[in-house]
């Protein structure tokens, strides 16, 4: 391969403006509550047929990216993630937002993000071919131990019990169960709405269950936040502070991205199980873990790196074997069949320039959303000075909008009015909502693969543990679940002893 | 609320039928603004590639926007529905595909071909047998003398319960004398993730579309024994064919039309027919075909109908073998 001719491709001015201008385009479509990065993907293919390979894949990864890290940006400004990745740490973001640190929160979950993904992209310039065998060695025995392992990580965040959290899963996994069930093609709950055979999309059901409840909440409070009276410190002073977290936990950064990288490459994985299983982690090995929850910051760190380096880890099973990772992926396989090229172990062989090529407008998509995004948060962040009694129904009609525009039906706004008064309902009654998100997401995942297996084992347990990885996945993920029992068990007995003292003080 | 659709339907179908009659013949429509061209399946899939190709070619021959929008879910009911009830102005088309000859047989609606109206046919897909690179079966005479002789020994996946790639399993099965479920069927989301399944073991056949599963087969990771079809395809030539491979004859293929929502009336049906054909025969068009492995493919509006008719009837006597039919 040609180090020289792929610099020069990368390099090249087209090449350039075009990735400048999606990571421009990512960060507005990532930043509006209720567009997705899928969604912005879509829209740009029509603009692909009449670019080259290398130009056509650029924007693709440029969007994605930038998309992927601007989600944070209403989830730390306005408590209304824009991906379930970002849900996980929102809690954290939004507190540390509203305590006059808007640009310091946001700079650090960019920085982290563009390491995660330059961490992530180098990942797969070397190991790539590794990375996919490891990928096609997961049947849905594996996906299901991986995703029920993504499930109990919901339960390691939030400042809440761990009854509490359990409480708030099972709701997201109860609104999961709508739709057509996965395996044998029945509907459940949907009262014969034709709109409900697909389910509760994650996207009403975030803006339902995190922006409207939290309209309804500020409605009800005479808090100073009402006013817009929030302060947002310096720019500098913001930028400083993030790069010095940044650098103060560089381990954990590393940790995160090459951790984000695999778990992305995974099947039915993806960003979303990679930053709340990064959170969990970062929360476990913390000295601090109490904090989390409460507008900490080193869950952003850790998830904020995880979920864009899980983005590069998507495209390995995508370029080895054309099997798409995730939706975003799925049309980029369209894409590069359209300009002729294969996908297939080959690839690094026969089209070697044009792949390195696109690794390094992948490093350089990294290296300007830095810029973009930066500029995004700058400015982003002086809609904390627009009073919460008129930016939130602004925003409130917005996310309707999107919600509308996603399932093409009123359907999707009366899932957000109902949801919203659940959330409203869980955050009176002191159950967080993030845990339920993670439900909605993952339940159907957690489904569809339990259910596979058990067909395919006509209904022997035992079958989750016959394959190697499966079974030492399946061991990890019970002897979490064990420790979760044992440490809820423990915080009741505590709870009790410490109320009998009382008592007994009386 | 079904009762005001009714009556606007039947409210339109006169007023259609009427402007249909005096303008009969004279295929010379044009759209004045922009059409939406619907998709019912998901963005990244072959659906989804064929349309937004054909509704980029029919743009730059109209000169006004084809915006297409992929309405998912429900197994494809929720975007047909969208295509049969709307407007049949001209302003809105949409890919309707084999599913239309499905869905109703399975009970997930009561809509059928004769609810839209059908302009033109723009892709063939075939059904693949593929295996993975270290299953002992070479080829598909093998296969099913094994699913013969041990029934339910074998899985296979390929797209979710009575989808039109488990009706090609399970009608190759039954054509060949054998119980539809000789070889159990393993649902799953789409070709990918049974794709997937097949490459770590975890299932032993997959019957995707040919076109899905012809990256792993040209990398070797998957072996493909047959494709249900009577005509060789220029994109993986040395794979058999089921019609000459099997006493039955057996074949089965996907397709992707191009269709207008019920009672269109004949003069923009036309019209769209002419404007189609001149793209299929265009250079862009076969470039784009040959990118993908498929075959160009030709078919108006008449032959259409009578093509979705036989499938009809054809594919309702697998489901009701299969003991899908509700």
């Amino acid at each position: 391969m040609d180090v020289l001719a792929i610099f020069t491709a990368v390099m090249e001015p087209h090449l350039l403006l075009t990735v400048l201008l999606c990571t421009l385009y990512g960060a507005f479509v990532g930043s509006m509550p209720g567009l997705t990065a899928t969604m912005a993907v879509a829209l740009l293919v029509p603009f692909t047929y009449f670019m080259g390979p290398a130009q056509a894949v650029a924007a693709i990864v440029a969007t994605t990216t930038t998309a992927i890290f601007a989600g944070d940006i209403s989830g730390a400004l306005l408590k209304m993630p824009g991906t379930p990745a970002s849900a996980a740490y929102v809690e954290d973001s939004y507190i540390l937002s509203m305590n006059g640190k808007p640009r310091t929160t946001l700079f650090t979950s960019l920085i982290a993000g563009v390491l995660g993904g330059i961490i992530g992209v180098i990942i797969l310039a070397f190991a790539t071919p590794q990375l996919a065998r490891l990928s096609a060695s997961f049947s849905s025995d594996e996906a299901f131990w991986l995703a029920t392992l993504g499930l109990s990580c919901a339960v390691f965040v939030g400042g809440a019990s761990v009854a509490r959290n359990f409480a708030s899963l099972f709701i997201g996994l109860a609104i999961a169960t709508v739709g057509i069930d996965v395996a044998v093609g029945h509907p459940r709950y949907t009262f014969g709405l034709e709109d409900l055979y697909d389910g509760v999309s994650f996207i009403p059901a975030m803006i339902g269950l995190f922006a409207l409840s939290e309209l309804l909440r500020n409605a009800g409070s005479g808090e100073e936040t009402r006013l817009g009276r929030i302060s947002i410190e310096p720019l500098f002073t913001g930028l400083r502070d993030a790069w010095r977290e940044i650098w103060h936990r560089k381990l954990a950064v590393l940790r995160s991205g090459v951790g984000g990288t695999v778990i992305g490459a995974l099947p039915g994985a993806g960003a979303d199980v990679a930053a709340w299983i990064a959170y969990a982690l970062s929360r476990r090995f913390s000295k601090t873990p109490e904090k989390f929850g409460k507008g900490h910051i080193e869950g952003i760190v850790d998830g904020g790196a995880a979920n864009n380096a899980a983005v590069a880890g998507a495209w390995t099973p995508a370029l080895v074997f054309g099997i798409p990772g995730d939706s975003v992926t799925a049309i980029a396989i369209g894409v590069l069949l359209m300009k002729g090229l294969t996908p297939g172990p080959d690839i690094f062989t026969t089209d070697a320039t044009l792949v390195y090529t696109i690794f390094g407008a992948f490093l350089v998509a990294n290296v300007l959303m830095l810029l973009t995004g930066g500029l995004a948060v700058a400015v982003a962040t002086h809609i904390l000075r627009i009073p919460r009694a008129v930016l939130m129904p602004l925003v409130l009609m917005l996310s309707m909008i999107g919600a509308y525009a996603i399932m093409g039906s009123t359907m999707a706004i009366w899932i957000v009015l109902v949801l919203g008064l659940l959330g409203f309902a869980m955050a009176w009654a002191q159950i967080p909502l993030a845990p339920a998100i993670l439900g909605i997401v993952l339940g159907k995942v957690v489904e569809s693969n339990f259910m596979v297996s058990m067909m395919k084992a006509q209904g022997n347990l035992m079958g989750f543990f016959e394959r190697d990885a499966a079974a030492v996945l399946g061991v990890v993920t019970l002897i979490v679940w064990g420790l979760l029992l044992v440490r809820a068990a423990l915080e009741i007995i505590g709870r009790h002893n410490t109320l009998s003292a009382k008592d007994a003080k009386k | 609320m079904k009762k005001t659709v009714q009556v606007a339907a039947l409210a339109t179908t006169l007023a259609v039928s009427g402007t249909a009659l005096l303008a009969q013949d004279s295929c010379d429509w044009k759209p004045e603004r922009a059409v939406t061209y619907v998709v019912p399946w998901g963005a990244g899939g072959g659906t989804d590639a064929n349309s937004r190709m054909m509704a980029t070619l029919l743009e730059q021959a109209w000169g006004v926007p084809f915006n297409v929008v992929n309405r998912t879910g429900g197994n494809g009911v929720t975007g047909h529905s969208a295509i049969s009830r709307a407007e049949p102005d001209g302003y809105t088309v949409g890919a309707v595909t084999v599913e239309i000859n499905t869905m109703h047989w399975v009970g997930l609606t009561d809509m059928t071909w004769e609810d839209i109206t059908p302009i033109a046919l723009i892709d063939i897909v075939p059904a693949s047998v593929l295996v993975g690179k270290d299953s002992p079966f070479t080829s598909v005479t093998e296969l099913l003398d094994h699913a013969r002789a041990n029934p339910g020994d074998l899985t296979a996946s390929g797209t979710s319960l009575g989808g039109i790639w488990h009706l090609a399993l399970a009608g190759m099965l039954n054509a060949e004398g054998m119980a539809p479920d000789a070889i159990r069927w393993i649902p799953s989301q789409g070709a990918a993730p049974a794709l997937q399944e097949l490459v770590a073991g975890g299932v032993d056949v997959a019957s995707p579309a040919l076109s899905e599963g012809k990256t792993l087969v040209e990398s070797g990771e998957v072996r493909a024994l047959a494709y249900m079809h009577d005509a060789p395809m220029s994109a993986l030539p040395d794979v058999p064919l089921t019609a000459e491979a099997l006493d039955s004859g057996w074949t089965l293929a996907a397709y992707i039309s191009v269709s207008g929502p019920d009672e269109m009336p004949e003069n923009i049906v036309c019209s769209y027919e002419k404007a189609i054909a001149e793209v299929v025969a265009s250079d862009e068009w076969a470039e784009f075909k040959a990118s993908r492995g498929a075959e160009v493919v030709d078919m108006g509006a008449a032959d259409l109908a009578a093509y979705m008719e036989q499938q009809d009837a054809a594919l309702g006597e697998v489901i009701q073998a299969v003991g899908l039919a509700k």
